[in-house]
């Protein structure tokens, strides 16, 4: 005590055996997954989702309806060529056009926003005095940002698959190596290419899970992933930074192109592989350590 | 001694500190909270009281100190030091797009057992149950801070961390919430009850912490409290300025004072007894003599902006 003014009682031994009480009994933790599902119902209910949902889907359509009122184009793109042939050349079109703010914006709206959001709200204080240890938020968390990303990469996909396919029908595809691929290979080579895919976009999603931690601002968390990515898009334009091009993360979201070859190149598959994980794994662990150590002022 | 009374208490905390650049919001704080009592943690806005609950629930890190709630250190144990223990510090804070009972079925599934079959009962018992469905953000204030009581509830807590929970009710709000209070603690819940309200603390609490610019400046049982002051009395008179010289002039008569509604002065019952008669030998006739015990309130400022208790 540090300044005591008047004469502090002490409880006899009779009072405190009245008192003092057995400690409450230890209860189980919930497991991660029903954390997990809620923070998916948290996304479900948040009109924000449905923003960046609504995109993955409006944009193939609106793609699909302008090669409809239109006849040329779209040149110098790998496939370009082939999407009023088939409709399977419609997602790889949509991913190569997507990779360069789209998708990274529509999963930083999400990533940069869902632990800075609680901060905000100041509902950060309310889950972590229930009986959830710090480690399974933010996993699940970060689960919940990878599943939004997964969902919109998809969506984003299927949408202009299927109208592709409703519009201009499922004949075989092109490769890059001039072949032709039968459509049911075709589709299973489109899932493959779209894992690739994933790669970089969660090691994007991770980056902006860390700014969103470290930050505690939502706008300034999916603002700076944004800006991340536009920055090493840019990095990767400049001739003269050549050598750092197959280090950025915007290279690698065009590995999946490798799969789409004949025979299949997984050089840039590999390559993805570790250079997703090495802009993820330092940005999860720094992400998870802030989240750990922080004090919870907020709310 | 038995193995109950060997027990932890449900808080214990040891020379907590916390500072914020050159602001030390918590000064060696000392607590100890024993089971089965309301504890008032009183003090004046910006004095660390929430800081303090932050420290004991594991939202923030101390300095230097130690919190042990059951005998368990949060920051050690993590969430498992919060078994029993319920709570909110500043307002209750939920997911406004949710609606109440969602927002309960959350905290629900996060504390994991049997905590999503209290629900129903925990809605009832803060009388939300007709507006469960309602999303929060069309809730009032006062039906936040129930809310946070049903959230606290889910937990079958046998601590209590209430921060300041009747700021912002209206006068009915207040009195509800006092009575939730009341009742929480006869069910043998230990409630600590942070507050800048006198009448709160004074009402609830059977024992207290008084708090001043993040050091525990009194620490005790509230009768002790207003016991320590001596008995004070209040004197009106046919003429209060005689009263008063001759208040004065009386051994054993100490701080007297004249007030719009007559004098008031510190004495024990023997010196009050000689007082009388010198009156009345004064000329001085006596309309009433009352003994009148310090009020919390008055002990509070005392003790927050005044340099403490008389010796």
């Amino acid at each position: 005590m540090s300044t005591t003014a008047a004469p502090t009682p002490t409880p006899p031994a009779e009072r405190v055996a009245i008192t003092a009480a057995p400690a409450p009994r230890r209860h189980a933790r919930p497991p991660i997954r029903a954390i997990y599902r809620w923070e998916l119902r948290k996304l479900w209910a948040q009109k924000r989702t449905y923003l960046g949902l609504g995109s993955a889907i409006i944009i193939p359509v609106i793609f699909v309806v302008s090669l409809m009122v239109q006849h040329g184009g779209p040149d110098g793109v790998p496939f370009g060529r082939y999407v009023r042939q088939t409709g399977l050349a419609i997602p790889p079109v949509l991913l190569l056009f997507s990779s360069i703010w789209l998708l990274p914006l529509i999963v930083s709206l999400v990533a940069g926003d869902i632990v800075a959001n609680e901060d905000g709200n100041g509902t950060l204080k309310t889950i972590l005095t229930r009986s959830v240890d710090r480690q399974q938020i933010w996993l699940a968390k970060m689960l919940a940002a990878f599943t939004y990303a997964l969902l919109a990469l998809v969506l984003f996909a299927g949408v202009g698959l299927l109208l592709g396919g409703l519009r201009y029908g499922l004949h075989p595809l092109t490769s890059l190596s001039g072949t032709r691929i039968g459509v049911g290979r075709a589709l299973l080579l489109m899932v493959a290419s779209l894992g690739a895919y994933a790669m970089p976009l969660f090691a994007l999603a991770s980056i902006a899970l860390l700014l969103s931690t470290v930050t505690r601002n939502s706008a300034a968390a999916v603002v700076g992933a944004l800006m991340a990515s536009l920055i090493m898009q840019l990095l990767g334009v400049i001739s003269g930074l050549d050598f750092l091009k197959p280090y950025l993360l915007s290279t690698q979201f065009d590995a999946w192109q490798g799969l789409l070859r004949t025979p299949a190149d997984w050089a840039p598959i590999v390559r993805s592989a570790w250079v997703s994980a090495c802009y993820a794994l330092p940005a999860l662990a720094i992400g998870l350590t802030t989240f750990l150590r922080r004090d919870v002022t907020g709310g | 001694m038995s193995a109950v009374a060997s027990a932890p208490h449900p808080i214990e905390a040891r020379g907590l500190v916390k500072r914020y650049d050159q602001l030390t919001a918590v000064d060696h704080v000392d607590l100890t909270v024993e089971a089965g009592t309301v504890y008032g943690y009183l003090g004046p806005n910006g004095a660390g009281k929430t800081t303090s609950i932050r420290m004991l629930l594991g939202l923030i890190t101390p300095d230097e100190g130690t919190a042990r709630l059951f005998g368990r250190d949060p920051l050690v144990e993590g969430a498992a030091a919060l078994d029993g223990v319920a709570g909110f510090v500043e307002a209750p804070r939920f997911y406004p797009y949710l609606s109440a009972r969602r927002n309960l079925e959350l905290m629900a599934a996060l504390d994991g057992g049997d905590a999503g079959d209290r629900i129903d009962d925990a809605l009832a018992t803060v009388d939300l149950t007709e507006r469960e469905d309602d999303k929060v953000k069309g809730y009032s204030h006062g039906m936040r801070q129930r809310l946070g009581i049903a959230a606290a509830l889910l937990r079958d807590p046998r601590l209590l961390l209430l921060d300041e929970p009747t700021t912002g009710l209206d006068p009915a709000g207040m009195r509800d919430m006092r009575q939730l209070v009341r009742r929480l603690a006869a069910d043998g819940i230990t409630v600590l009850l942070s507050s800048h309200l006198m009448t709160e603390v004074e009402e609830l609490c059977d024992r207290l912490a008084i708090v001043r610019s993040g050091r525990v400046i009194y620490e005790g049982g509230l009768t002790d409290l207003l016991r320590s002051t001596g008995q004070r009395y209040r004197l009106r008179t046919t003429d209060d300025r005689r009263a008063l010289a001759v208040a004065r002039e009386q051994p054993g008569v100490e701080d007297p004072v004249q007030r719009a509604d007559g004098l008031a002065f510190a004495a024990d019952e023997t010196v009050a007894g000689e007082l009388s008669v010198a009156l009345v030998e004064a000329g001085v006739a006596i309309l009433a003599l009352v003994p009148a015990a310090a009020s919390l309130e008055e002990l509070f400022f005392r003790l927050t902006e005044g340099d403490g208790l008389p010796a």
